[in-house]
């Protein structure tokens, strides 16, 4: 835990007055007045006001990264690494500067070493399609996690079924925790590769990955990590980990849709073959060969969404500014509050108690089906998730077909809480 | 979608959820089809016996919402007694009703069913309401399974000759 806990490498003066505030981290953490940050807070649903507790699915927009946004395509838009003009110039050295700034982010040790992708999805096809079909033979096997998202999954499948490579599946407990003991005894002298998840997705359990990287490598096995639920809720640190990969998505980083990254280690991405073809990627083209560009720009064929690249910097930067260790705090008291007011419901299941837990709250309620609590819930203004969180297997080892979701950033209150759970109160009457 | 999405959770809809009809399996149908919408788990089943060319015996089981599984009670009600011709008939009113295409006051058939027509206002919500129909569809075509996600989708493809 410490190490994810630990302090941004080089905070901002804000983040670093944050994080020595996190003994009383409602003192420094001023709500309303990051809520006042987020234009679309302001909505009401249904006539009443929004409580949007779907933040593991996608966060909102602050207006620092909208005026970013506007900025970049009112005053510097242009393709990037090719005309010598001022908007190319402009633009290039915005699309740089974003990258050096999500270097920082998760202390990378070169800016190089991160590639923008599409999303997480993106970033685990890619290292699926290229150092998976360099590296995975017949035989081999690769370790995930029973508590997977989807696109932790079939990335590896499609790969194993092409190589003739098999699948192995790290178990948890009840209480949606990785068992590190059977994780350990799957390794065998064919385990090529471990693929985890920081934080679930569904249940939000934070998983052992310090742990789990250290046995790994102890094997020769290289470790690829989803951050996509963790990068937005804790200070990210890919060289404390040791990790070999780490991917997450913008836009549930309170940055735009369409970008993430993949951090891969130097000498890692370096040996590794592309995984698109185009403009942008290569060193020089003839019919007969093509020579391919260094790292990063090998993994970055054709224009990248250099605005949203742009935006996601922004997205970094303010929440550098209030502090990762600040946030994590702040929702990590709503999580306990949430947890303890559920729990005290009648009719009311917890699913995920890990004793590591981001902000992530997946419930049941006796007898009434998630999406008829989804529905319901929306009248009352306050939007969760419900269904399989693209998390089918887990779903099968809890025993059930869907969850309802709440998942909270550091822009809720416990004011909406108490709206989930008066919420959760009229479904139940409903349903009575 | 400015309804109120309270407003379909009616008694009538609340009370076929607490007590399904014809909710359990069936031996020996003639007819059968399992229905999924894979994109929130709700998953049924829905046999039944033709004779002579009407439905005998019907019933349904499975895993679903309330919504879906109050449309599937209705259903076997309602076709319960029918001809197949007729109850073909009906499932093409349903699905026209529900997706928003055709009125509750302009299907002649519609009778009861009429309280699901809010749900064309919840567009996430019309795959549960329509899932049990499509699979009745399913098994009178003996198709063994049908998905909301499959190619006949009728959210996006309207339904052909039932």
């Amino acid at each position: 835990m410490s190490q994810l806990l630990a302090p941004n490498p080089k905070p901002t003066q804000a983040a670093s007055a944050a994080a020595a505030n996190t003994a009383r981290p409602s003192a420094a953490f001023d709500v309303e007045r990051i809520r006042r940050d987020f234009p679309i807070l302001g909505l009401s649903v249904a006539g009443k006001p929004l409580v949007y507790l779907d933040n593991a699915a996608s966060s909102q927009m602050p207006q620092a990264v909208i005026d970013r946004l506007v900025r970049y395509q009112t005053r510097e838009h242009a393709n990037i690494h090719r005309a010598v003009h001022y908007l190319s110039e402009t633009a290039t050295a915005a699309y740089e500067a974003a990258r050096e700034t999500l270097q920082r982010f998760i202390n990378a040790a070169e800016a190089r070493e991160v590639i923008f992708t599409s999303g997480t999805t993106d970033s685990i096809n890619l290292v699926a399609q290229s150092w998976g079909r360099q590296n995975i033979k017949a035989g081999d096997e690769i370790i995930l996690s029973v508590l997977e998202h989807h696109s932790n999954i079939v990335p590896w499948q499609m790969l194993a079924q092409e190589k003739g490579a098999t699948i192995r599946v790290v178990p948890m407990n009840d209480a949606g925790e990785l068992q590190l003991d059977a994780y350990q005894a799957l390794f065998n002298e064919r385990t090529r590769l471990v693929s985890v998840g920081h934080v679930s997705n569904a249940l939000g359990s934070i998983n052992p990955v310090k742990e789990m990287i250290d046995f790994a490598h102890a094997r020769g096995a290289p470790v690829l990590v989803d951050g996509a639920q963790a990068a937005p809720h804790l200070a990210v640190d890919v060289q404390a980990l040791g990790c070999d990969f780490y991917a997450f998505s913008g836009h549930k980083l309170c940055g735009p849709t369409g970008i993430g990254i993949l951090y891969g280690r130097a000498a890692l991405l370096e040996a590794m073959p592309p995984y698109k073809g185009g403009g942008d990627m290569i060193h020089t083209v003839t019919f007969e060969k093509t020579t391919y560009a260094p790292i990063p720009n090998k993994f970055e064929a054709g224009t990248p969404p250099i605005a949203a690249a742009i935006g996601l910097a922004a997205a970094v930067d303010y929440l550098s500014s209030i502090g990762m260790a600040a946030i994590a705090a702040h929702e990590h008291a709503l999580l306990q509050d949430a947890s303890e007011q559920l729990a005290a419901l009648a009719g009311v299941r917890i699913l995920g108690t890990a004793r590591h837990k981001a902000a992530v709250l997946s419930f049941a309620l006796q007898g009434i089906h998630p999406h008829d609590v989804g529905t319901l819930l929306n009248s009352e203004g306050v939007a969760v998730r419900t269904g399989h969180h693209c998390a089918q297997p887990l779903m099968a080892r809890l025993g059930v077909a869907a969850t309802s979701r709440a998942s909270f950033a550091f822009y809720n209150t416990h004011a909406d809480v108490d709206a989930l759970v008066a919420g959760i109160r009229a479904v139940q009457k409903v349903f009575a | 979608m400015s309804a109120d999405p309270k407003a379909l959770y009616q008694e009538v809809i609340l009370d076929h959820n607490r007590k399904p009809r014809n909710y359990g399996e069936l031996e020996h149908p003639s007819h059968h089809a399992e229905g999924l919408n894979p994109l929130c788990g709700d998953h049924i089943h829905v046999a039944l016996e033709l004779k002579d060319d009407t439905v005998e015996r019907i019933a349904f089981h499975g895993e679903s919402c309330a919504i879906c599984k109050a449309s599937a009670s209705m259903m076997t009600a309602a076709v319960k007694g029918k001809r197949a011709q007729d109850a073909r008939t009906l499932i093409h009113e349903f699905v026209d009703m529900a997706t928003g295409r055709v009125a509750a006051q302009d299907s002649p058939h519609i009778g009861r069913l009429a309280v699901f027509s809010n749900i064309s206002t919840l567009p996430m919500r019309v795959k549960c309401a329509i899932l049990p129909w499509h699979t009745l569809q399913a098994a009178f075509n003996a198709e063994p399974s049908t998905s909301t996600e499959a190619d006949a989708d009728p959210m996006h493809t309207p339904m052909g000759d039932a």
